[in-house]
């Protein structure tokens, strides 16, 4: 139990005047602006906005900014000011076969149509410390070569004539889409609300999940039908107007994740897919979350339920990083009259052990 | 006043005229979405003559909640929020033209400007020239920029090759 104490204004002015000087450092050092943040630590940002669940660069510079880079911290302060402004709208799903690709590649289909475009992509660097970037340079322009269509149709859909793949299907328009920044959390979550969840969910915790996927707790056998990165065009509806216009573009990633499917007593062996999509360019999170996506399924596709990772409950209630680090962190604030409580039934139970009579205290205890 | 509500008792010359019109406002709210703030002002300042307006919904900023779908294609999800900010404004003059402005972001005097600029686009005497001197050069500038990326981008495409095993 937390209970309420008064005092220490003056210290705690102090300590945020502490923490304001060690948040700028050397002051002999120029500041960092946010619209640097916002350029040169862009996958910083992208985990902030996807996490703190608001598409806004600046903004998630900002907080990044103000939190000294601590991730966590800026997502809090990303959620904490998404409540001071009101919703405009509802924006029509985003077209991700419209999108514009920086990097689209699949693990399964050699010869896509398009072509596998590696993109800006650290895979291939050798991950070594490059000393260079130490000093201020300019890099050399990237190359061009070549065109892309326009539009780019979902590589597992394109070569699934065969039907071996699982196809999703689009809701009915008038469905209600669940929503959890509206309504709270219940069990069994329909999959809209658990992608919502997992799309929020700190990429951490999801890495580990989907990995501990991988390593046979929840047998998946996943494969990358494709990955892909690039801007998407955002629709809304005009109430002014009665027709949806494009107000502008985002970046998002997204992963389709092929899986291997035994059959169950329904179905026939098939493959089925788990789904992950994320704000910017950020694979890792995508892949975890259409990992973690499919291993949710597992009810759905009459699985048994025998690992953490296909376990609704455990793993929907646990993943905001926000909620989380909001428990965790609370057992900094005083607890004295908690402990003092504790302190004295232990000091009691001891004293009856000695005593030779152990009973009441275990009995109380247990209580 | 829906535009669709309307189109029930619209012949189909009158309907395909108003589709037309419907795609050239379309086009038109895309480009000024993405231009940048201080072009919008400098052609708001170079007008010959700036009418007066009166607000029929003051500038604001808020959230626009992001869908996705399961798969890409499958059923609709709520992936997280967009800021935007939003403005409808009313010509003073005898057309009484409105304009809308729905931007990315926090800027309440871009939703303004791409409100103004709605509305003068609709009356003759001005389109023309918003068509020339911003929508125009907007397009070009915004083409010339995604063919830029997506020939970087083409330029990291990969062959993978299968290395042929055993005996075949």
């Amino acid at each position: 139990m937390y209970v309420a104490v008064k005092g220490g204004e003056a210290a705690i002015e102090n300590a945020h005047k502490l923490l304001a000087e060690d948040r700028r450092g050397d002051m002999a050092l120029p500041e960092i602006d946010v619209a640097q943040i916002r350029e040169q630590m862009s996958l910083a940002v992208d985990r902030v906005m996807t996490e703190g669940s608001i598409y806004d660069r600046d903004l998630a510079a900002l907080a990044l900014k103000q939190a000294r880079g601590d991730q966590v911290e800026a997502i809090f302060l990303l959620r904490a000011y998404r409540t001071t402004l009101p919703r405009l709208g509802m924006a029509e799903p985003l077209d991700t076969q419209g999108m514009q690709v920086s990097r689209r590649i699949s693990a399964t289909f050699k010869d896509l149509p398009g072509g596998q475009l590696l993109g800006p992509t650290f895979d291939y660097t050798h991950r070594l410390l490059d000393f260079a970037l130490q000093a201020e340079r300019q890099p050399s322009e990237a190359k061009q070569g070549g065109t892309l269509p326009q539009a780019m149709p979902q590589v597992v859909d394109l070569l699934n004539a065969e039907g071996l793949i699982e196809q999703e299907c689009p809701d009915d328009d008038d469905e209600v889409v669940g929503d959890l920044t509206r309504e709270p959390l219940m069990f069994p979550a329909s999959r809209a609300v658990r992608l919502q969840s997992l799309a929020r969910a700190d990429e951490g915790y999801l890495l580990a999940l989907g990995y501990s996927t991988q390593r046979g707790y929840a047998k998946s056998h996943p494969f990358v039908g494709e990955i892909r990165s690039g801007m998407v065009r955002v629709e809304l509806d005009i109430p002014e107007l009665g027709f949806a216009v494009d107000i502008g573009e985002i970046g998002v990633t997204e992963c389709q994740m092929i899986n291997q499917f035994r059959g169950s007593k329904s179905e026939p062996p098939k493959f089925t897919r788990g789904y992950g999509l994320s704000f910017g360019y950020a694979e890792r999170k995508a892949m975890a979350m259409a990992l973690v996506d499919r291993a949710l399924r597992a009810e759905e596709l009459g699985e048994d339920i025998t690992a953490p990772a296909q376990d609704q409950e455990f793993v929907l209630y646990h993943g905001d990083n926000v909620e989380a680090s909001g428990f965790v962190q609370h057992l900094k604030l005083p607890h004295h009259v908690d402990f003092q409580a504790e302190l004295a039934l232990v000091r009691k139970m001891r004293a009856e052990i000695a005593a030779g009579d152990t009973a009441p205290a275990f009995e109380e205890a247990a209580q | 006043m829906s535009p669709i509500a309307q189109t029930e008792t619209l012949s189909a010359g009158q309907a395909a005229g108003q589709a037309a019109g419907q795609a050239a406002r379309k086009r038109r709210l895309a480009l000024l979405a993405r231009a940048e703030r201080a072009r919008l002002e400098t052609a708001w300042a170079e007008l010959p003559q700036r009418p007066g307006y009166r607000m029929l919904k003051p500038a604001e900023t808020g959230l626009v909640m992001l869908r996705g779908r399961a798969g890409g294609v499958g059923q609709r999800f709520n992936l997280g929020e967009m800021t935007v900010s939003r403005c409808v404004v009313v010509l003073d003059d005898e057309g009484a033209s409105m304009g809308v402005g729905y931007v990315q972001g926090r800027d309440r005097r871009k939703a303004e400007l791409v409100a103004l600029f709605d509305a003068l686009a609709q009356q003759d005497h001005h389109a023309a020239q918003i068509e020339r001197d911003l929508l125009a050069p907007l397009e070009q500038h915004l083409n010339r920029q995604r063919a830029v990326r997506a020939a970087k981008v083409a330029a990291t495409k990969v062959d993978f090759f299968t290395m042929v095993r055993g005996e075949d």
